[in-house]
């Protein structure tokens, strides 16, 4: 049990972490780079318009992912606060916090592209209709998060005070979107947005599918940077990291 | 020496607070008035037509309670972060989340209830019928604990910073959003002549979850905020 604990301890060092990531984002960002150019083609070219939306539809292979992501990395940001908590891991503090600006960017992303589609198809740029409220609701939250991080000077008790935030606002995001939910339903709502959903055409889905593959590995790529950097950073006063710095310096 | 048990330590702790309190009763009356105050603006902004404002009660009564707790937010840990009674808070032997929860409970004694006291009248100003008014005192009465007990979270984890104003009302607003729209809901729902029951349920619940888990995380924040 000990050894197991060292072996796990010594495979979340950040030094560790450094060498792994940096092996893993290159694959990362080339299948995200291939799957994002096959989708693209699909959806823009392959793909059948709506018989109703028209040409509109496509703006769907950037939104849904985006929204999707926009879950997703609240979701990640949480687990790893979590778990920079509990067992003090400065690797997770550090994706947790890296996390952060990108969910909080694939968040505006799904609302920009929502609201540049709602205009034509709903004749209106925002509506108050429960997913966007819950995702505008969702932005906050993030932007609480960030603000938090850069308003406390000590980076690691910024971080974990950002990830306990992030944990209270964890539990909050279903409340708040079932809370949106039941309110809409009790006000009477603008019937535009009964949308109602065909059961979307095989061509429209697969380029779906491997855009939302595609933003879920750039996510993923992104965030590993960034931490990796971040990182670092953290670290600069470790000999593992003037090792590194040195190393490069004797190659150049 | 006596040992004294942790329940005894949040009566003194409450005793206290409740006894501070009553000494300075001008910071006492500074949410109502600014709740009466806000109030006052909304008919001379909107204008005074009785069917507009009462359109807008709810909601106005609802979204200015939850500011004035805002606004009275930063007192709950601030002192006490000063003086160094926090510290003795981490190294007392009673468990750190129950003084949390008596804290915010003399809080809540101290903002909450009399602002829970004075809606109803308030309503008055904005052309609440007496049911919506009976709604909007329950309404109030199980949200603002639950708006005491989320913001003692989120003023504990920027106890530290010297300017937190701003930023704790950008990490404390997107929380109370459920609490806000259960809270107007009830009271929309009574002044159209709904059973408002299960709105004010659904407050009861949330209520319990902010008991149940805001001391731990308020706990755990004062211990970052301290360390």
């Amino acid at each position: 049990m000990f050894k197991l604990n060292r072996m796990f301890h010594k495979l979340l060092s950040p030094e560790s972490y450094y060498r792994f990531a940096g092996r893993l984002v290159p694959w990362l960002g080339w299948s995200c780079a291939i799957l994002m150019i096959a989708g693209l083609i699909g959806g823009l070219w392959y793909s059948p318009p709506d018989y109703q939306q028209g040409e509109s539809v496509r703006i769907i292979y950037v939104h849904v992912p985006a929204a999707w992501l926009s879950l997703f990395g609240y979701m990640f940001m949480a687990g790893a606060a979590l778990v920079g908590l509990v067992w003090h891991v400065k690797v997770a503090e550090s994706l947790s916090m890296a996390a952060a600006p990108v969910g909080a960017s694939f968040t505006f992303l799904a609302l920009v592209t929502g609201s540049l589609w709602g205009k034509p198809m709903w004749g209106t740029f925002w509506v108050w209709d429960a997913r966007l409220t819950s995702e505008l609701v969702l932005l906050f939250l993030y932007l609480g998060v960030i603000a938090l991080y850069n308003a406390v000077p000590d980076v690691r008790k910024a971080s974990r005070a950002a990830g306990i935030l992030a944990l209270v606002g964890a539990v909050n995001v279903p409340i708040v979107h079932y809370s949106v939910e039941w309110w809409y339903t009790l006000h009477q709502g603008p019937t535009v947005t009964k949308l109602d959903a065909p059961s979307i055409d095989i061509r429209m889905l697969i380029p779906l599918l491997l855009m939302a593959l595609a933003s879920t590995l750039f996510f993923l790529a992104v965030v590993f940077t960034r931490a990796r950097a971040d990182l670092v950073r953290r670290e600069r006063d470790k000999r593992w990291v003037r090792e590194l710095v040195t190393a490069d310096g004797g190659r150049q | 020496m006596i040992r004294r048990t942790a329940l005894h330590a949040c009566a003194a702790l409450l005793r206290r607070d409740l006894r501070l309190a009553i000494r300075r009763r001008s910071e006492l009356a500074n949410p109502l008035l600014f709740f009466a105050v806000v109030i006052t603006l909304f008919p001379l902004g909107v204008g005074p037509d009785p069917a507009r404002l009462s359109g807008i009660a709810a909601g106005t009564l609802w979204v200015t309670a939850l500011l004035a707790v805002l606004l009275s937010l930063d007192s709950v840990f601030r002192a006490d972060f000063d003086d160094g009674t926090l510290e003795q808070w981490l190294i007392s032997p009673h468990p750190l989340p129950l003084l949390v929860l008596t804290r915010v409970l003399a809080h809540w004694l101290t903002t909450g209830l009399p602002l829970v006291l004075l809606a109803p009248l308030l309503g008055v100003f904005l052309k609440l019928d007496p049911h919506a008014s009976l709604t909007l005192f329950w309404s109030l009465l199980l949200g603002t604990p639950v708006l005491s007990l989320v913001g003692a979270i989120a003023v504990a984890l920027i106890v530290g910073l010297r300017r937190g104003g701003m930023l704790l009302a950008l990490l404390v607003l997107p929380l109370y959003v459920p609490v806000l729209i259960f809270g107007a809901g009830a009271v929309d729902a009574a002044a159209s002549g709904l059973q408002p029951t299960g709105q004010l349920l659904l407050l009861g619940a949330l209520l319990v979850l902010s008991v149940t888990l805001a001391p731990l995380a308020g706990a755990a924040a004062l211990k970052i905020a301290t360390e």
